[in-house]
């Protein structure tokens, strides 16, 4: 069967080496769930896509700024790149740090009344790095859910939290922005710039429509929509440096 | 923590055989499925391999083939495969392909047959290769049954009000009043005896009954006439009245007063009079109403009057089908209300023509002869004259008869038949000796357009007039074809000639080769080439049942056919036909006019599933037809 070309990557010069990154932050990681989530290691760049254990992770949280808001809810799938998991699926919704806005409520539909008796983060903290142990994170749109995790086990846990992740958002930006985007006139004609949301992008493989903004649905969305990139534009055994971060 | 993937529980509750799980299995079915994606073109099941799930397509589109590479079936969202494979052993029987990119969706085999285990729904639904699917859907069809479930005795309030045949026309009327009945039973006492006893004490008080007397009877035959306050009700009453047997059910009571336009039915065990019901008694049991219809049919005095009822006998179809009836009653009660309209447009014709100069018998075609009449019908009609009959002389009469009958029957909604099988041709007003000579003719020597007339002809029913001129041209028929395997191989092969298709794709009716339809006629693809089939097989066992129903208890009755595959055509031509009704009915509300075509898109999910089913027993059922009924006989 003839590989599909890698695409030309475009924002990062070499794969990553989070096998090496892993091993020196296990031994430094204070908090002993931190240091176990390290010592579960990470799979090799080289490692065939199909060989490497998932996890779809989707948060929701008060806003967009991982300073100054918090997580109301998380989710996520594993998987790979044959199966997506429901039955290891996890789910939580947590106590904001940070007040609920009414803008955010009407987004995730979690409301007041919701999380009055919910656990805080940092009770599941423990629970959520042993279901991330040792699998590479997929997500849609990383600079929020890595901005979000790493801000909360530096509240809680007083560390940095780094993990690989593959980044569903940045698969359709790498394809589409090769595609000259429209430019003034098309804009005018009313082409729009191909949009590289989730629905939008599932859309483009023919993947159903679901709710968004629920933390695990998303998770499900990403998995599925991961599943579909490499069916259409990678291979099985395209190796997982040529699209993690 | 309860974890519950919303968007997989919703889709499945939407779709059979989950829309009839409880809640907690589909919770339970959400959390344990797997999902994997796969682009258009790859192999989904291979043949052979190992198969532990069953597997449901969320989305996209999935071919299933037979081992010999044929299409067995095109599914799609909401559809499940692999079942098969899984009840037999665990190996793929039927490989499956996506044919666009889909999302798929695994459920364990385990949970599988825990779920066929607690719900025989289920297991019919994911067994059923065969009728059970079908039997479900048709005996579910509720309230229906119940009118042909409950006997007729059940309607009898009061035991019959009897009066012997030498009693004085005022007296019967005195007893009538007294006891506030409309009709009397009129017995024999002498003979009484001569039966024997071996029925219950109350029944054996009875005596035999020789007649009937009526309300309307003393009016128009005693009154009217002038008789004397003495003359013996013997004289007056109806003799040896129509009567239906106590175990007969009151769908029979129901269409035995449609057929024969009476509002006194005595009802009898054996001989012996139980009771007498009347209209009202139906009534209160049967909400559609058909035979207030059939009532103001005969009070109606012109074509235009007749013509005004066509909104009732619309309304009438759409809440039988509303009140949920079958198929065969639907049929049987269109068929007797065209009946009506025919009979008193006869009645009228008379009226305005004067009498007949010779005996005729205006005879039903078709699916009105069958009792398998729907809304939308053309009239297929002729008339069946005395042998006497000269058409120098008689033939403006019928002419103008036939002609008054059919522009009646067109402007109350039959259309005139576009083949010209009316009255109204020539060739179709013959006395019986021509006719006797067509229908030999036909079976000896069958050609492509006898065939076609045969399929119209041999459904073949009197209306009004001398029913014995029809009935001669059902015992020929019945006795002649059977003993011809020429014209019945010949027959046999024009049955064959409207094929099924495979089942429906999404908004397309899916042929065997592969091809896609935006419409289905489900007359000409189903029921017709359905009915023309039962129609070859009960012509071979010499039946000369007209009803499809009743040609298939003529065919049980011999071997000709195993009992299963017979209840399966039953199944099959139950559903096929209430699918179409159902789908009339709906034209009629939305303000369309009916017709017999049918958009996919309007086919529900369940629908989809069974009327697949009811195709194949017709496409199985004309295999069987043809190595039945070989060719090679016809050579």
């Amino acid at each position: 069967m003839k590989r599909p070309g890698v695409p030309r990557r475009t924002t990062h010069a070499a794969p990553a080496d989070w096998q090496n990154l892993f091993t020196r932050l296990a031994q430094t990681a204070k908090d002993p769930r931190l240091s176990a989530f390290y010592q579960a290691g990470a799979v090799a760049a080289d490692t065939p896509l199909e060989q490497v254990p998932l996890v779809a992770l989707d948060v929701e949280t008060t806003g967009l700024d991982c300073r100054r808001h918090s997580i109301v809810s998380l989710g996520l799938v594993p998987f790979n790149m044959a199966r997506i998991r429901c039955g290891q699926a996890l789910y939580w919704v947590v106590k904001p740090v940070s007040e609920l806005s009414s803008e955010s409520v009407t987004f995730h539909h979690i409301t007041h009344s919701d999380i009055r008796d919910a656990p805080r983060l940092t009770t599941i903290l423990g629970e959520l790095l042993t279901a991330m142990a040792g699998k590479v994170m997929v997500v849609h749109y990383r600079t929020l859910e890595r901005g979000f995790l790493d801000q909360a086990v530096r509240q809680h846990l007083g560390e940095a939290l780094h993990f690989p992740v593959i980044d569903t958002m940045e698969l359709e930006a790498r394809l589409h922005r090769r595609q000259r985007q429209p430019g003034w006139l098309d804009r005018l004609c009313g082409r729009q710039p191909t949009s590289i949301r989730l629905a939008d992008s599932r859309l483009r493989y023919g993947l159903p429509l679901y709710q968004a903004h629920h933390a695990l649905t998303d998770a499900l969305a990403t998995a599925e929509l991961l599943q579909a990139q490499v069916a259409s534009h990678y291979s099985p055994t395209t190796p997982v440096g040529a699209l993690w971060s | 923590m309860q974890i519950e993937l919303i968007e997989i529980r919703d889709h499945l509750q939407r779709f059979p055989p989950f829309d009839g799980l409880p809640e907690d299995s589909l919770d339970e079915i959400a959390r344990q499925v797997e999902v994997a994606y796969f682009k258009a073109g790859s192999e989904i099941l291979s043949f052979g391999a190992q198969i532990h799930e069953l597997h449901y397509v969320r989305s996209g589109a999935v071919e299933i083939y037979r081992r010999s590479g044929a299409l067995y079936n095109r599914l799609t969202e909401g559809d499940i495969f692999g079942q098969f494979g899984l009840l037999r052993g665990h190996k793929v029987r039927l490989p499956a392909r996506a044919i666009e990119d889909s999302l798929i969706y695994f459920i364990p085999g385990r949970l599988f047959e825990q779920l066929c285990e607690a719900h025989d729904f289920f297991a019919d639904f994911v067994e059923a290769e065969g009728q059970s699917r079908l039997k479900s859907a048709v005996d579910s069809q509720g309230k229906a049954s119940e009118l042909m479930k409950i006997k007729v005795r059940r309607l009898v309030s009061r035991q019959a009000v009897s009066v012997p045949l030498d009693t004085p026309v005022q007296q019967a009327a005195r007893v009538m009043t007294e006891q506030s009945v409309s009709s009397l039973v009129i017995v024999d006492p002498q003979a009484s005896g001569s039966e024997p006893s071996d029925m219950p004490a109350t029944e054996q008080q009875g005596q035999l009954m020789v007649g009937i007397v009526t309300d309307r009877d003393l009016r128009s035959r005693v009154v009217a006439e002038g008789l004397a306050a003495n003359t013996p009700v013997s004289q007056v009453m109806t003799p040896s009245p129509i009567t239906l047997q106590a175990d007969a059910s009151v769908f029979e009571a129901m269409l035995c007063m449609l057929r024969h336009n009476i509002h006194h039915l005595p009802v009898v065990y054996r001989r012996r009079p139980v009771g007498v019901i009347n209209l009202a008694d139906i009534i209160r049991y049967e909400s559609q109403s058909s035979l207030y219809l059939v009532n103001s049919i005969f009070n109606r005095q012109s074509v235009a009057e007749l013509k005004a009822l066509l909104p009732d006998l619309r309304a009438t179809f759409v809440r039988m089908v509303n009140d949920e009836a079958s198929a065969h009653m639907i049929g049987s009660a269109m068929s007797g209300i065209g009946r009506s309209f025919t009979q008193r447009l006869l009645e009228l014709a008379e009226q305005q023509f004067g009498p007949p100069p010779v005996p005729y018998c205006f005879m039903a075609l078709g699916s009105m002869a069958r009792d398998e009449q729907l809304l939308v019908t053309d009239q297929d009609n002729a008339l069946v004259l005395d042998n006497r009959f000269d058409p120098r002389v008689h033939d403006e009469y019928f002419l103008k008869l036939a002609t008054f009958v059919s522009d009646g029957l067109a402007a109350c909604g039959y259309s005139y038949c576009k083949g010209g099988i009316m009255a109204t041709n020539p060739q179709w007003r013959q006395p019986l000796r021509v006719w006797k000579g067509y229908f030999n003719q036909w079976i000896d020597r069958p050609n492509p357009q006898t065939l076609l007339n045969s399929c119209i002809f041999f459904d073949l029913d009197s209306v009004h007039g001398e029913t014995e001129l029809v009935e001669s041209l059902k015992d020929l028929l019945a006795e002649k074809a059977s003993r011809n395997p020429l014209f019945l191989a010949s027959l046999a092969r024009n049955a064959l000639n409207r094929t099924p298709p495979l089942g429906f794709f999404r908004t397309f009716v899916m042929e065997k080769d592969g091809q896609q339809n935006n419409i289905i006629n489900l007359k000409g693809r189903g029921t017709a080439p359905l009915t023309d089939l039962i129609r070859v097989h009960a012509l071979a066992c010499g039946s000369k049942a007209q009803n499809s129903n009743e040609r298939l208890d003529a065919i049980a009755a011999t071997k000709l056919m195993p009992q299963e595959a017979i209840s399966k055509l039953r199944y099959a031509l139950e559903f096929l036909s209430i699918v179409r009704i159902r789908h009339q009915a709906m034209d009629l509300e939305a303000g369309r006019e009916p017709d017999n075509y049918i958009e996919p898109e309007k086919v529900s999910a369940s629908e989809r599933y069974n009327l697949k089913e009811a195709f194949q027993v017709l496409s199985n059922a004309q295999k069987f037809l043809r190595f039945r009924y070989p060719a090679s006989c016809s050579l």
